[in-house]
């Protein structure tokens, strides 16, 4: 019996299952006939044969290849539409060592990225485009692309490319060669069995243009897209041999390979640790303070208010950061709210810090006012160990206890409205914070109820539901 | 299988999406698309059992990364040339 050994088989460099779905785990998502397929076959076997498979980032674009994360067994980034050349600049830089693979579609790369493509290939980087050419928009339903051919009919195209109104198709092998910086620039096809293997060569090539450090290279590939073509998968591979490459000629466009010199290595980064210096952050400067006295104790509350919108959530986190801006810290304010003006959720972040705040959100708030159960459902969980929750309930729900945080639950809603109006909850809840958290701007909150606050009558209730609040949360605390 | 055939092919019929590529592309024509459909509602391509020369061309023309796997006979098998 004759034995046979394998030839050809999936590359190693893609996953086993790709676990985009629950089903359909051994298929892409590609259409039948897709030119994707056969790109990222070429890619992953080129990436076999030499051996990078542990140092390749793969930054994929928007488009039909969008998921080729879910695709290949590589480092991968996926980026805003256009943008992949600008993300590989600075993947590369960071990892000088790795392999970094721009994948990029006609329409992201010759459209909303042709700034990207142009200055990242006249800057020479030294990364690896793979260009997928099939003259039109695939995933958005077949709109006209900058690639698209004269007299192409497209639905942005109807009665076909027309030179004065759209304008000639962008030959971008062509336009990248008027750089002086490229290294290899080729356009290759999937129109034939002998296009193919060219094309497989040429992939191979390009990435052993970035393995010696030399710089920029770029493989354009004529691909069909029979949906979008309205031609079954055979005509449509014909039709790249046949009618796409009389616009866009196949061959070497850019061969420097021979004699580019290696790029020189990029200056170290600073290390971690230098970088505040750098920037004139200094690990123990306390930032600017306004008004205050330099000298004071550290400040450093985070602060999520949640509940339903029209609870006053981002008025009572208004409140707080306008205390400690009176009283000359540091402070954010960010409100969070879903597209529904009234009712929904709402939640806002803010900080207070006597060192400048590097960023406004709130994941870990060490304090999490909860105006209402799903709120306190949503996030009691990432409040800090040690931290402190105020619940508007007359008890927190049995399955919502933590024992690392100070729990306080009281029916601030129904106190309020003891005292006039149910929608100062907010303000009681905040007695009760600065009950419970003595803050060093518990003398501004008044002033800034004052301020906020412009009807007498509720300025009242809420000065009042301020006192409130703050003797609930003594007698919780006592009990 | 032919005994002296040099190659071998295996199509995996449910990741085929029947889009026939590898049909056209086979030198020796032995594969087809089948009359029945799979799970996913394409007709897979099918080897005929007999005539591949293990050349390789139909796996560089299939779109589907794993469908196809191409088997070539053992190189001490063969007649002529080193194993490499």
């Amino acid at each position: 019996m004759p034995e046979f050994a394998v030839l050809h088989e999936k590359p190693h460099s893609f996953y086993s299952l790709y676990e985009r779905k629950g089903e359909l785990q051994h298929q892409t998502h590609y259409c039948p006939g897709c030119g994707h397929g056969i790109v990222h076959k070429l890619v992953a076997r080129a990436i076999d044969e030499l051996g990078i498979q542990n140092r390749a980032i793969l930054v994929s674009p928007v488009g039909c290849s969008v998921f080729a994360y879910y695709y290949f067994d590589v480092g991968n980034v996926q980026v805003a539409h256009g943008r992949a050349p600008a993300v590989a600049t600075g993947v590369k830089r960071a990892h000088p060592e790795s392999i970094v693979i721009s994948y990029q579609g006609d329409g992201d790369l010759a459209a909303i990225g042709s700034a990207e493509i142009l200055h990242a290939a006249n800057r020479g980087e030294n990364i690896t485009v793979f260009f997928v050419n099939n003259a039109i928009y695939g995933m958005t339903g077949g709109q006209m692309a900058p690639t698209t051919l004269v007299g192409q009919k497209s639905t942005t195209s109807p009665f076909g490319r027309n030179v004065w109104n759209e304008g000639s198709p962008i030959k971008v092998c062509e336009l990248l060669n008027a750089l002086d910086a490229p290294v290899y620039l080729e356009r290759v096809a999937l129109g034939s069995n002998k296009q193919i293997m060219a094309a497989a060569r040429a992939v191979r090539r390009a990435l052993e243009v970035q393995m010696r450090g030399q710089g920029f290279s770029l493989i354009e590939v004529l691909s069909p897209c029979p949906t979008i073509w309205k031609k079954d998968p055979v005509e449509a591979q014909h039709w790249v041999a046949e009618e796409l490459v009389k616009t866009f000629p196949l061959g070497v466009v850019r061969d420097r390979t021979k004699d580019a010199p290696v790029r020189p290595a990029s200056a170290a980064p600073p290390a971690l640790d230098k970088i505040p210096g750098i920037l004139g952050l200094e690990q123990d400067d306390p930032g600017p303070t306004v008004g205050g006295p330099a000298a004071r104790e550290p400040v450093e509350l985070a602060v999520k208010v949640a509940g339903f919108g029209g609870q006053g959530v981002l008025l009572l986190g208004e409140v707080l950061a306008e205390a400690g801006l009176a009283s000359g810290l540091q402070v954010s304010w960010l409100p969070s709210y879903g597209p529904e003006m009234r009712s929904g959720t709402s939640n806002c972040h803010v900080r207070i810090a006597t060192r400048p705040i590097a960023s406004p959100l709130v994941l870990r708030p060490n304090v999490l006012l909860a105006m209402n159960e799903p709120s306190l459902r949503k996030f009691l969980p990432t409040v800090e160990p040690h931290g402190l929750v105020i619940y508007n309930g007359a008890a927190c729900p049995a399955d919502c206890l933590r024992p690392d945080v100070t729990l306080i639950a009281a029916p601030f809603a129904q106190l309020a409205d003891g005292l006039g109006g149910a929608r100062a909850a907010n303000i009681a809840m905040l007695g009760a914070l600065l009950e419970a958290a003595p803050v060093p701007f518990e003398s501004q909150v008044p002033n800034v109820l004052r301020k906020l606050v412009r009807s007498p009558k509720w300025l009242e209730i809420d000065l009042a539901a301020l006192a409130r609040g703050r003797q609930a949360a003594r007698q919780e605390v006592a009990s | 299988m032919k005994t002296g055939d040099r190659g071998r092919v295996d199509l995996d019929s449910e990741e085929c999406k029947g889009c026939g590529l590898c049909v056209e592309a086979c030198p020796p024509k032995v594969l087809a698309l089948a009359s029945h459909l799979n799970r996913y509602g394409y007709h897979p391509a099918t080897y005929s059992g007999e005539g591949c020369t293990g050349c390789g061309i139909c796996y560089f023309a299939c779109p589907e990364p794993g469908a196809i796997v191409v088997w070539r006979l053992k190189a001490e098998a063969r007649p002529v040339a080193q194993a490499a």
